[in-house]
């Protein structure tokens, strides 16, 4: 349990992990939080949206917070200001998650502090779906600098 | 644990390509192929609204010409590329998506013929307007900058000129005025010189040079560093909702590589300089001795630049490595490993003037080829004044800095003593 952020890291973490709640993920097709969504659900993970605002996107059940949550959650994926995270890494040592994931952007100590300490893994600064597609195939299509150097096939 | 950070050799032969997939190919395979299966509906609108990776059209993108993408993008530092059929291409899409009718860009004065009428005739047909300003004194940049203005443009290593630009100074002028600065590396390639360190935040290649480096294969790319702040106000395009993607904002959903997304997905969408999986392969091909050929060539272009010093029949030589340049300073600054492999110099007038034996010159190279291109493997010989700009009148060519005698070698990777013996006979027969 640690911070991460190394490829090996990363990489452990998206194939350990099956379902991904996802916090202020909007119901707008547009936005950053619905595409990574969207991504990571089309790659076959099973999204738990938490946004108070809906009822249901992407075809799941929407939870106001994530202590409604009834079922196990592997990675807890922030869309939410960097202040606004501590309690959300409370609810998610709460509710048994095993990473704690800040999207780009999103940096809290205190709340890395609060999930390592209760032996999570947490990701700070990184895009889910960007990390996905950068590790696991697809970004290098883009034309990113993925930074990956291999003699192995992806995967 | 930190990734381990790989050295720029080994970036040159594996940047961008992983053993392929399906078949665990090691090569990179020619994806030639126009277009790609959908997998479902749903996938086909997740690739059209850009909510997933993956290719559709290759005008748009290709796996082979995406590893050249990311290969370059990789050697200079940057966080994408986007790659098109030339260097002139790349630098069109790199500018139109930076500016539009009413826009301003300030660029330096010694750019290569090409790019200059690119900006002073073809982009003023679209409304974009151009000041060209002396590139050796970085003020002239901040005093020509107007609150239209979307860019500074200019080059590592100008040419003809061969001026080695303070990228550095240049860089903070651009980015007190909010704007970036576009820095054409051709001349230099990364192996000399990586513009994002020094604070540039597009790069331009003619891969056709350096690069490709073999002369067989035209191509251009443009890089972006990740670390220009587009949402300083001044470019809406990039903040505000996409009119060409339903309201897709680049800027908030591609964060550090939007400004090559939408390069991508607008620009060169609808304007098509696309390259070819199979140039993309071979230009893949060069860049993997890019660190072998690059040292070479300096040396080389050294040593025939002290040779040509020390000849009788030679008035002036222009190198940036030479000890007399006047460009030394920022050439031990900018390129340290060495100043590239072209040097212009000029023939003492002799009997027919300096012109006529500039001409003389070319005729009797025997192993060096007259063509109008630089960065080739093998060595080049022209002769501005008669050839690239010759529609120019004798004060023209000089305001672009072509003097009448002035030849342009650039210096390839034969057999050094042969190189120095093609010129000493041609030396002889254009003094005769």
């Amino acid at each position: 349990m640690a911070r991460v952020d190394d490829v090996s890291g990363i990489r452990r973490i998206l194939l350990q992990s099956r379902t991904i709640a996802v916090i202020g993920l909007s119901g707008n097709w547009y936005r950053p939080s619905f595409f990574a969504a969207k991504y990571m659900q089309d790659h076959g993970y099973r999204i738990v949206p938490v946004n108070p605002g809906y009822e249901e996107v992407l075809g799941q059940k929407c939870y106001p917070t994530l202590r409604d949550i009834p079922h196990q959650v592997d990675i807890v994926d922030c869309f939410r200001k960097s202040e606004d995270i501590p309690p959300i890494a409370r609810d998610a040592v709460a509710i048994g998650a095993k990473v704690l994931w800040m999207q780009l952007g999103i940096r809290n100590d205190l709340a890395a502090k609060i999930a390592l300490d209760a032996g999570l893994d947490v990701v700070m600064n990184r895009c889910v779906k960007i990390e996905h597609a950068r590790i696991l195939g697809g970004l290098n299509w883009a034309g990113v600098n993925t930074g990956i150097v291999s003699a192995r096939r992806p995967g | 644990m930190a990734d381990h950070e790989f050295g720029f050799d080994t970036l040159c032969l594996h940047a961008g390509h992983i053993p392929d997939a399906a078949t665990g190919a090691r090569a990179l395979p020619i994806y030639q192929t126009t277009s790609f299966v959908f997998d479902s509906a749903d996938h086909a609108a997740s690739l059209f609204n850009l909510q997933t990776f993956g290719n559709v059209y290759s005008r748009i993108s290709n796996p082979t010409v995406a590893a050249l993408e990311e290969r370059v993008a990789a050697l200079e530092g940057g966080r994408a590329g986007l790659a098109a059929a030339t260097g002139m291409a790349a630098q069109m899409l790199a500018l139109l998506t930076l500016a539009q009718n009413g826009d301003h860009i300030v660029a330096a004065r010694t750019l290569y013929g090409g790019t200059y009428s690119q900006f002073a005739v073809t982009f003023a047909q679209f409304g974009i307007a151009t000041t060209f300003v002396d590139a050796d004194d970085p003020e002239t940049f901040r005093r020509a900058i107007q609150p239209n203005t979307k860019c500074i443009y200019a080059e590592t290593i100008g040419n003809p000129q061969l001026n080695v630009l303070d990228i550095a100074a240049v860089a903070a002028i651009a980015h007190e005025a909010g704007v970036p600065l576009v820095i054409d590396n051709t001349l230099a390639s990364p192996w000399l010189c990586r513009p994002i360190e020094h604070g540039a935040d597009i790069v331009i290649h003619s891969v056709t040079k350096y690069l490709g480096g073999h002369g067989t294969t035209m191509g251009g790319i443009l890089v972006e560093s990740g670390k220009f702040d587009w949402g300083n106000g001044k470019f809406p395009q990039m903040t505000t909702p996409s009119r060409g993607y339903h309201g897709v904002i680049f800027h908030e959903t591609f964060g550090d590589f939007g400004f090559t997304m939408k390069a991508r997905m607008e620009t060169m969408r609808t304007l098509g300089p696309t390259l070819s999986p199979l140039s993309a392969f071979l230009l893949l091909q060069g860049i993997e001795t890019l660190h072998l050929r690059m040292p070479r060539h300096c040396e080389s272009a050294l040593a025939v630049a002290q040779h040509l010093s020390q000849h009788p029949a030679v008035a002036w030589v222009n190198y940036p490595g030479l000890a007399q340049s006047e460009t030394r300073k920022l050439a031990e600054r900018y390129l340290p490993r060495g100043a590239g492999g072209i040097l212009t110099f000029g023939l003492k007038a002799g009997a027919h003037g300096g012109a006529a034996a500039g001409e003389r010159f070319i005729e009797a190279a025997k192993m060096m080829s007259h063509l109008a291109n630089v960065g080739d493997a093998k060595t080049l010989v022209i002769h501005p004044a008669s050839t690239t700009h010759r529609q120019l009148d004798d004060a023209e060519q000089r305001a672009a800095g072509v003097l009448p005698e002035m030849i342009r070698l650039s210096v390839g990777l034969e057999t050094l003593d042969d190189i120095l013996w093609d010129i000493d006979q041609a030396l002889a027969r254009a003094q005769a």
